[in-house]
């Protein structure tokens, strides 16, 4: 008998603490690295201080959390909130009907003027906001050494494509890697996107990409691009198939490389390595100045639920997460740009702010291929550059590969 | 009561019946269903006839992991099959220290093709591992670039692996080997008959019930060749070393088409029943014999 009053009364302060605690939001990421799990505990703890709880499920690796996401929506057991890369990950979710809008969020907020446009693209489908956006990432910066520059006595960071090739020539007469690169497809994907955005320009770059236009795939222009693109595989070392993004990263800390052409998450390596913009190292955003640039991010996409408590969680996890101070303060922690351009970007570093400058000039931010294309022809296309990279492939036969991988 | 006891063995046989139909067969149909569909991340039910299967044979990645399947295919069998037999013999001569002997053959074999697939990365990287030890001994010349370079790349696939796997055909051949009468071979050895042709004409014959389990489990490792991959090589340098099941992987859960990588599976099952058949045909006439 008391053991049953007892358990009742357990029972009743739970549920008592549970009704006070406000709404719940489970949350699957893939931040799990040191710099991003400080970024994410940052949302956690703004989550907490609006008055939710945060319950965090961190799954390492994004195909991982990204599977685990798409088993339990099918499954109906979702999580409040899930993170996607901002491209056609969820697409097919929200085909299926199966994701909540954020619609009274995004029309309050003016997302439409606020947001670049190929994030509006990704996360507005059919008139309806799918998603709220945490971050940008830029994929295609050129990061060098200076020591290394000095050494092959380069004293102008390269403002074309010929004069990064002239560079590239330079560093390599000096004894030094030209390029460093990590031998793996999705890093020669950026390769790639790089040269297509530098030399290509914006219209070609959308043509091949957005529209998947047959005949620019065939067009001179693009068969230059192709011959750029084979070309730098001349400047990188023999040992490079395979490496990871980071040890590539590492040749051009130590001096070893002159450049790696990488996302903004290579500047977490340079910090850790006690190194400062424009001191040891530089970053060139493009190389010439209204070069496309090309973005990504992360989002947090809302499975459908019936339980109000659930929708109540999830509309405080899209406020939180569109919040100015939250915004920055992530993207502080994970060498991001806050997705907002209205935000003062003066405590961000010096790459950071040449990003945000150039994010706020409409004409110039572009999506990286994630964002036009569907996953499978992504990876199709991938397939084909990776091949290319990599054998004696003729380049007609690749611009013919490249052309049928994105015909369906 | 009669008919209880004869009710019995197969109500004892139900729940493996059940398990078989719906997670084998049920399975393999439903693959095949979702084939002819044009499935991405969700199954879908629109029928679109034989379109994957046009799309899986117009794929340069599909044809190239098929070509590298036929080739480690046929290269770890092989060498499996005669390290394995070669192993097996060693050990039969009455070696001292027979226990500790087999136990190092098989050793390999306990640990996953993930972790043989790391280890043979570490050692076969060019700059590390067997390349710098050689060149740090002398041989300044040498160079072992296998693991980056295109046309060797799934050559070390097949050096992991055989690794791995020959201790266990080891194993069984030794099995196989104990089992031949030992009169035999007292009569071969009176007939003055040399030690090799009497393993090779007269014992290997007599193992051929162990040899043919030896390829059937050989082969299905093949089939399903993802691990030792991935840890290895990625697939790469570039596609040179992807296989069918890694196409099948990525397409079913990176690139969300669940359409195209049924249609895989389908096509990988075909190899699959090629073999067993002829086996379990085998097996059914010797039982009817």
């Amino acid at each position: 008998m008391v053991v049953r009053r007892l358990a009742l009364a357990a029972w009743l302060c739970a549920s008592a603490a549970a009704a006070h605690a406000g709404p719940r939001a489970e949350v699957i990421h893939w931040w799990t690295s040191g710099g991003e799990s400080a970024a994410v505990r940052e949302v956690a703890q703004a989550y907490r201080a609006a008055g939710g709880t945060w319950i965090d499920s961190a799954i390492a690796g994004g195909d991982q959390s990204r599977a685990v996401t798409v088993n339990r929506i099918i499954g109906g057991n979702p999580p409040t909130a899930a993170q996607f890369n901002t491209s056609k990950q969820f697409l097919d979710i929200i085909e299926e009907d199966m994701l909540d809008n954020v619609d009274e969020l995004a029309l309050a907020q003016g997302w439409d003027r606020l947001l670049p446009e190929p994030i509006v693209g990704v996360i507005k489908v059919r008139g309806h906001w799918y998603a709220a956006p945490m971050n940008i990432h830029m994929q295609t910066w050129l990061w060098y050494s200076k020591a290394a520059f000095a050494k092959a006595g380069i004293r102008k960071e390269p403002a074309s494509v010929d004069e990064l090739f002239a560079a590239l020539d330079r560093l390599k007469a000096a004894g030094l890697i030209p390029l460093a690169h990590g031998g793996q497809s999705w890093q020669e994907v950026i390769l790639f996107a790089s040269m297509l955005s530098n030399l290509g320009g914006r219209e070609l770059y959308l043509k091949v990409m957005r529209d998947r236009d047959q005949a620019a795939i065939q067009s001179e222009a693009f068969r230059k691009v192709l011959l750029a693109y084979k070309r730098l595989q001349s400047y990188v070392d023999p040992a490079s198939p395979g490496r990871n993004w980071n040890d590539a990263t590492a040749l051009v800390i130590s001096g070893r490389a002159g450049i790696q052409i990488m996302g903004d998450w290579a500047k977490g390596e340079f910090t850790n390595a006690r190194q400062t913009a424009g001191k040891e190292y530089g970053c060139i955003p493009g190389l010439s100045a209204g070069s496309p640039y090309l973005i990504q991010g992360d989002v947090f996409v809302f499975p459908k639920t019936d339980d109000p408590e659930a929708i109540r969680a999830q509309k405080l996890m899209a406020r939180v997460v569109g919040q100015p101070a939250v915004q920055l303060r992530f993207s502080q922690l994970k060498g991001s740009l806050p997705v907002r351009t209205d935000l003062d970007a003066s405590q961000l570093d010096a790459c950071a702010q040449k990003g945000m400058a150039i994010l706020r000039d409409r004409a110039r931010p572009l999506g990286v291929p994630e964002v036009y294309l569907t996953p499978d022809q992504n990876g199709a296309l991938q397939d084909v550059l990776t091949a290319y990279w990599n054998t004696h492939m003729p380049v007609e036969k690749a611009q013919k590969s490249i052309a049928s991988a994105l015909r369906y | 009561m009669k008919i209880k006891r004869t009710l019995t063995p197969y109500a004892a046989l139900l729940p493996m019946f059940v398990t078989v139909l719906v997670c084998y067969i049920g399975s393999a149909v439903w693959t095949l269903g979702m084939s002819m569909t044009a499935s991405r991340t969700f199954p879908s039910r629109h029928f679109i006839g034989l379109a994957q299967y046009q799309r899986l044979f117009d794929n340069e990645r599909w044809m190239l992991s098929l070509q590298n399947l036929a080739v480690y295919g046929l290269l770890f069998v092989l060498a499996c099959l005669v390290i394995g037999f070669l192993l097996a013999v060693f050990i039969d001569q009455n070696v001292s220290g027979e226990g500790v002997l087999r136990t190092v053959f098989l050793y390999p074999y306990a640990m996953s093709f993930v972790a043989t697939g790391l280890v043979w990365q570490w050692l076969l990287q060019p700059g590390d591992g067997i390349d710098s030890a050689v060149r740090a001994l002398g041989w300044q010349g040498f160079r072992l670039d296998w693991l980056v370079d295109q046309d060797m790349a799934i050559y070390t696939v097949v050096i992991a692996t055989v690794w791995q796997a020959s201790g266990l055909v080891m194993a069984l051949m030794l099995a196989g080997l104990r089992g031949v009468d030992p009169e035999i071979r007292k009569a071969a050895r009176l007939d003055g008959i040399p030690a090799w042709r009497v393993y090779l004409q007269i014992v290997l014959p007599m193992m051929w019930p162990t040899v043919a389990t030896i390829l059937l489990l050989l082969s299905t490792a093949v089939v399903k060749l993802y691990d030792a991959v991935v840890a290895m090589t990625q697939g790469g340098p570039g596609t040179a070393s992807e296989v069918p099941a890694k196409f099948i992987m990525d397409h079913l859960f990176l690139r969300s088409n669940v359409g195209l990588a049924s249609a895989g599976a389908v096509v990988l099952l075909v190899p699959v029943l090629a073999l067993f058949a002829p086996y379990a045909y085998a097996r059914s006439r010797k039982e009817a014999a």
